[in-house]
């Protein structure tokens, strides 16, 4: 970790025997205030500090909704209510968590497209990167059981289709959605389960998000011109960004208060607000906003229209089903070794002239998946959805190993400063 | 492996008595390990009160024919469906070879004019509509899965859609002529 910054020297004669002993002060100084960050990070940089903390905001309100909600068939939807009519500020508590959990998945996706744009990705910090892709499929599970806990209509058909992605493993398949569910459909023992896990998988997230901090600090942050730095292309972490990240956190809480006060049930579904019904699916299932995109993925695997082709997977046992779980799953498995897919050795795409436009067509290609996630799938969106769902995995399985090799990148400069002041820096050419 | 704990056997001469030492401490390992994780596991699977869920029977005299009725059996819809003449012709004219989980409609009714499945998907779980009037039935006249877009026929065989089986038919057994028993 950052072995160049000296230990602190304490005044206090207390704290200097319980640091001795325990050196936990001097550790936090050394990675949270004395860190060197790159001096040249820019806004973009403010979303991996608002993620930690969005996750410590949903631990805290989550742990305060906990000890007012039921988790039963026949309690929970009336609990949730009571929250919101009855508890003092419950309805505050709730809106903060539910729209909380939308707001934490807005600032990963934008601290992983970040990453994506300028190849933080790539060495020395494949970990690093591979350990947020792991923290991603964490907050994905606990979403996904979090949303099961109001036991709405959408709760429980939601957890209806995605325990059922695990009944297209062959042979194993049906026993192990029997074991998900603790009985022979989504019951009560599943709902108990769920709010176990969903309590206890944020404090797995914590614990992972330490291993990818310690991951980070290992070789420091990527940076916006994306190549290795020197110590004097560094400043401390404490004051420079501390107070970065204060200003962007502050811009953050008012969009994420806009949702709280004003739009509370915008991002969610009406039909969560129907008890859930065990005989009755809803016409139109949606998940959350932020499943959108792999939904999508999931639901264009039907071997017809563009993916007639594909029909001959059915000769190998592969349904359609089972080959719409792998895409679904795949999607985020290419996520998980991009650091591999990408032969190029330039991080930052401002060096990249091909990728540079590749990458905001990956952005575009998710917008279109995100919509089309939302729709009832009716021909057309079919086909818009199949596109869409190639086009993803041709840019990570074929754009991306061969633009390594055929893209010609821009000259990489020799330091940060070089972009800011020229080539010939700071002692020929004065800032005027 | 009998003379494995002879004290007498060297390295040059393969085993030793640490080898057996080490072949018994693992296998104790693994086995214990497993006898206390198995619990853990097995503690999510369907508990005695869940596995007791008695069968049910169903009154049929009410449900005129063309239309159907759902009832509830281990938490899941069934569908009893009493189907008219041309639904059954129709059930029973498909060629095999138009279907993606081929079975005859013979197979999958013991009287022809009722059907009885579960109402689950075979894709991810939903219900599908079309057993109430005025629910859509998809292009085949069975029920269409609003979820992800599968089409079932008459005889509740996947016809379209991204449903890889037939809706699955119960164990089920006329009592009388007017009475089922499911389960």
């Amino acid at each position: 970790m950052a072995a160049d910054v000296p230990n602190p020297v304490f005044k206090s004669g207390v704290l200097r025997w319980i640091d001795d002993r325990l050196p936990l002060i001097s550790w936090s100084y050394k990675e949270f205030v004395a860190y060197p960050a790159p001096k040249n990070l820019n806004y973009f940089w403010n979303f991996g500090s608002l993620a930690g903390i969005m996750l410590a905001l949903q631990i805290v309100t989550g742990i305060v909704l906990a000890m007012h909600y039921t988790p039963h068939v026949l309690h929970a939807f009336d609990s949730v209510e009571h929250i919101m009519r009855d508890v003092n500020y419950g309805w505050l508590l709730r809106y903060a968590h539910a729209n909380g959990a939308s707001m934490f998945f807005i600032v990963v996706y934008i601290h992983i497209f970040r990453g994506l744009y300028y190849g933080s990705y790539k060495a020395p910090r494949e970990l690093l990167w591979m350990l947020g892709v792991i923290i991603l499929l964490l907050m994905m599970a606990t979403a996904f059981m979090g949303y099961v806990l109001p036991w709405g209509q959408m709760s429980f058909w939601g957890a209806t289709v995605i325990t059922n992605l695990f009944s297209a493993i062959p042979f194993v398949g049906d026993p192990i959605v029997t074991w998900l569910w603790g009985g022979f459909s989504v019951d009560n023992p599943t709902l108990n389960r769920f709010f176990s896990l969903h309590y206890l998988l944020p404090f797995v997230i914590f614990a992972v998000v330490f291993l990818h901090i310690l991951a980070l600090h290992q070789f420091g942050s990527n940076n916006p011109v994306g190549i290795d730095l020197t110590k004097k292309d560094k400043i401390p972490f404490h004051p420079y960004y501390t107070v970065k990240d204060l200003f962007g956190l502050t811009i953050f809480l008012i969009f994420f208060s806009f949702f709280i006060f004003f739009a509370p049930n915008y991002l969610g579904h009406p039909d969560n607000y129907i008890p859930a019904n065990p005989l009755s699916t809803p016409a139109h299932i949606v998940p959350e906003w932020y499943f959108l995109p792999f939904y999508a993925i999931l639901r264009s695997m039907i071997y017809e229209q563009l993916f007639t082709p594909l029909s001959f997977l059915a000769w190998f046992g592969i349904s359609a089903k089972l080959a719409g779980v792998l895409a679904m799953f795949g999607s985020i498995a290419c996520l998980l070794v991009v650091s591999w897919l990408d032969t190029s050795k330039v991080r930052s795409a401002t060096f990249r002239p091909i990728y540079k436009w590749v990458f905001w067509l990956l952005v575009i290609d998710c917008i279109v998946l995100t919509w089309v996630g939302g729709q009832v799938p009716t021909r057309g969106v079919v086909w818009i959805g199949q596109f869409a769902t190639l086009y993803y995995f041709l840019h990570f399985l074929v754009i991306l190993p061969l633009l390594g090799k055929l893209e010609r990148p821009l000259p990489l400069p020799a330091s940060i400063d070089e972009p800011v002041l020229g080539r010939r820096g700071v002692a020929a050419q004065p800032a005027e | 492996m009998a003379d494995t704990a002879n004290p007498t056997s060297t390295p040059s001469g393969g085993t030793t008595r640490r080898d057996f030492l080490d072949l018994v401490t693992w296998s104790t390992l693994a086995v214990g390990t497993a006898a206390v994780v198995w619990p853990l596991i097995d503690q999510m699977n369907p508990s005695a009160d869940v596995l007791a869920l008695s069968s049910i029977e169903v009154d049929l005299s009410q449900v005129p024919v063309g239309q159907a009725v759902t009832v509830k059996w281990r938490g899941k819809p069934v569908f009893i469906r009493h189907r008219t003449e041309e639904e059954i012709k129709e059930a029973e004219a498909v060629p095999l070879g138009e279907l993606r989980d081929p079975q005859t409609d013979e197979q999958r009714v013991k009287k022809p004019e009722w059907l009885v499945v579960i109402g689950v998907c075979t894709h991810l779980g939903c219900v599908p509509l079309g057993n109430k009037p005025g629910e859509p039935r998809g292009d085949y006249g069975g029920w269409f899965c609003p979820c992800h877009g599968s089409h079932y026929d008459t005889s509740g065989r996947i016809r379209k859609g991204p449903a890889p089986l037939n809706l699955t038919v119960p164990d089920y057994a006329f009592l009388t002529d007017t009475s089922v028993r499911i389960g």
